[in-house]
């Protein structure tokens, strides 16, 4: 049972919503934390919490590209393939990715630290070529920072390349 | 110029409530909830000529005019954050960088049509978004901006962000109300309109980020004041422009509209990045026509950009310089576009991947002179023929390049034809 313990945090999630089938996503964003994938008794927990039927969930969560019905690699490494990115290197930044972990869109390492996709438009189309990591943006990525994330990632889970509050271009100081 | 990110460009501004408050932010909110009839504050936002900035461009005193004054339930007001159009990356820097003059504008928007819950969607990869937004409803809550009875007013105003899950379509705002209900995003047929059933069957506006942000600053400084802004009548005040691809400084600019495509380029982005010119541009998202250098006086406003042949938008601006093959370009967004159809409508579904499909051909050395005729004819079969907007936005890009760099096609397909000489003809498609 995942969500005994978040039993406060449900309660308010469904106290915003007049119909309790809103909370869904929530929802099944606090199981994808907790599991690292949206499994199959998370969906029926969420089911009976929000009086669905387990069809009814598992149509709703395989719209979404943001869940994943498997367990994935630690690092999830999206790279926004859209025009705007690949007008500015987005296919390079794939092939440094690939020369470093020897991966291609869609694959995991052995080690199951990284997995790699190619997603489309993320938003950051003036900042590219970008990837988010997880839930971080890393932006205007070049050769050398990419390796440079992926070395942090693996050595102390973190990166400080990582995009802060958006702006750009930054005001003149 | 500069109104919705003046604050954020001053030194050191974090977009605290208390650095929002200095700046004579939520002055317009008390206002409002003080006494103001939702009435007068409809007419006004109708006298100030504000249009949506989420694309369409519609009147945004207008739309909340829909809403049935008798009512006896709840209304909702849903703020669009889902910023999913290829080019566009100025609500997340609105909601980042100043949410308070997003969430004033959102009090002021439920205040003018009666509602006492905003939900703010905001696209599911916006994580730092989402947590800066209900850091901000916190606070604003503490200071009685948010709640029951805001300001001593009575009034209670609600906010909610709900994050979605990755779905362009979600932007689409009947597709935003189904997945806020928590249902697949699909869009609903219209009408019924959100105006009158909406969220739950609710009356219902949506309201992009950037249109509810110039609220606060219509109310401090009144109609006129806004309306003699930018390209009056019909495209008052300024527009933040979002300037990606092949450009020196990409980045978003705040700038009157009616301002040129020239000046935009030139003058805030710095000209190309290299030597080489201008070969197209996108003047408003991936759904917006492509437009070549030729167009490049055409001011950016609602009816000029229009006349042109394209339209302003979601405000993304993306340039490409001379050597971009238009065929790529084409294909890359076809690419989006079919993965991003939500399957309702067959000539969608089905149209999108046969047009990736022939794109693909083409660019593999594979194509056929044919294969022209069979795109604009499943162009014209999609066009119109779909539920939501999604179906006119797909095939823009086809069409715009092929009416302008048909050559490119041709000369792709020539080279084919003479490497592989057709036997006879191929049945490519038949429609
Ligand atoms: C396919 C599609 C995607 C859209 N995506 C967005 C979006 O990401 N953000 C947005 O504000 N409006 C988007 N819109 C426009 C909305 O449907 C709606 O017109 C808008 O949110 C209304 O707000 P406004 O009147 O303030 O512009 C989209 C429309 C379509 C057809």
């Amino acid at each position: 049972m995942i969500f005994a313990k978040y039993k406060d945090q449900v309660e308010e999630l469904l106290s915003r919503y007049p119909v309790k089938r809103s909370a869904l996503l929530p929802l099944l964003y606090i199981a994808q934390k907790e599991e690292g994938y949206v499994s199959e008794s998370a969906m029926k927990e969420i089911g009976k919490i929000l009086g669905l039927t387990p069809p009814q969930v598992y149509e709703t969560v395989t719209f979404y590209t943001m869940f994943h019905l498997k367990p994935i690699g630690k690092f999830h490494l999206q790279v926004c393939r859209s025009l705007m990115c690949a007008l500015v290197g987005s296919d390079d930044l794939v092939g440094w990715i690939h020369r470093r972990l020897g991966i291609s869109p869609g694959q995991t390492t052995n080690d199951k630290m990284f997995t790699l996709s190619a997603v489309e438009c993320l938003g950051s189309c003036g900042t590219g070529p970008m990837m988010q990591v997880n839930d971080d943006y890393f932006e205007q990525l070049n050769e050398e920072k990419v390796g440079r994330i992926l070395d942090d990632l693996k050595t102390h889970g973190t990166c400080p390349l990582k995009s802060g509050p958006f702006m750009f271009p930054e005001p003149v100081r | 110029m500069k109104i919705l990110l003046k604050n954020m460009e001053q030194p050191g501004y974090t977009g605290s409530l208390k650095e929002y408050e200095q700046t004579g932010g939520y002055q317009a909110l008390r206002r409002v909830v003080g006494g103001m009839e939702p009435n007068d504050l409809i007419d006004m936002v109708k006298a100030s000529g504000l249009r949506g900035r989420g694309g369409a461009g519609f009147p945004t005193g207008v739309k909340w005019g829909f809403i049935p004054k008798d009512h006896p339930g709840p209304r909702y007001l849903c703020c669009n954050a889902d910023e999913s159009e290829p080019g566009t990356f100025k609500d997340r820097q609105l909601m980042e960088r100043d949410p308070h003059q997003v969430l004033e504008g959102i009090g002021i928007s439920c205040y003018a049509i009666g509602a006492q819950i905003a939900y703010i969607y905001i696209r599911g990869e916006f994580r730092l978004g989402f947590q800066i937004l209900e850091k901000a409803i916190q606070e604003a809550r503490q200071a009685g901006y948010v709640g029951k009875n805001v300001l001593g007013s009575g009034v209670t105003i609600d906010i909610y962000v709900h994050a979605g899950a990755g779905a362009y379509i979600c932007g689409e705002e009947t597709a935003l109300l189904e997945s806020l209900e928590g249902k697949r995003g699909k869009p609903r047929t219209k009408p019924p309109f959100p105006a009158t059933h909406g969220l739950y069957q609710k009356p219902t506006v949506v309201n992009n980020v950037e249109t509810l942000a110039n609220l606060p600053h219509i109310v401090n400084r009144g109609a006129e004041w806004f309306s003699s802004i930018g390209s009056p009548p019909k495209s008052t005040g300024t527009r933040i422009f979002c300037l990606s691809g092949h450009i020196k400084k990409p980045g978003n600019y705040e700038v009157p509209m009616g301002t040129t495509f020239r000046e935009l380029i030139d003058e805030h982005g710095g000209g190309m990045r290299s030597e080489k010119p201008l070969k197209a541009f996108i003047p408003g998202g991936a759904s917006a026509p492509f437009l070549t250098p030729d167009h490049l006086d055409v001011k950016m406003d609602f009816e000029d950009v229009a006349k042109a042949g394209s339209m302003l938008g979601s405000g993304g601006v993306t340039v490409m310089e001379e050597g971009t093959s238009m065929v790529w370009a084409a294909l890359r967004l076809m690419e989006f576009f079919n993965h991003e159809s939500c399957g309702k409508c067959t000539p969608c579904r089905e149209g999108s991947s046969w047009i990736v499909q022939i794109l693909q051909r083409i660019r593999a050395g594979r194509g056929r002179m044919q294969d022209l005729e069979t795109l604009s004819t499943i162009c014209g079969n999609i066009g119109g023929r779909t539920v939501c907007a999604f179906g006119d936005a797909e095939i823009a890009p086809v069409l715009s390049t092929l009416q302008h760099w048909r050559h490119e096609y041709e000369a792709l397909i020539r080279e084919a034809e003479a490497a592989h000489p057709p036997k006879s003809e191929i049945p490519v498609l038949s429609l």
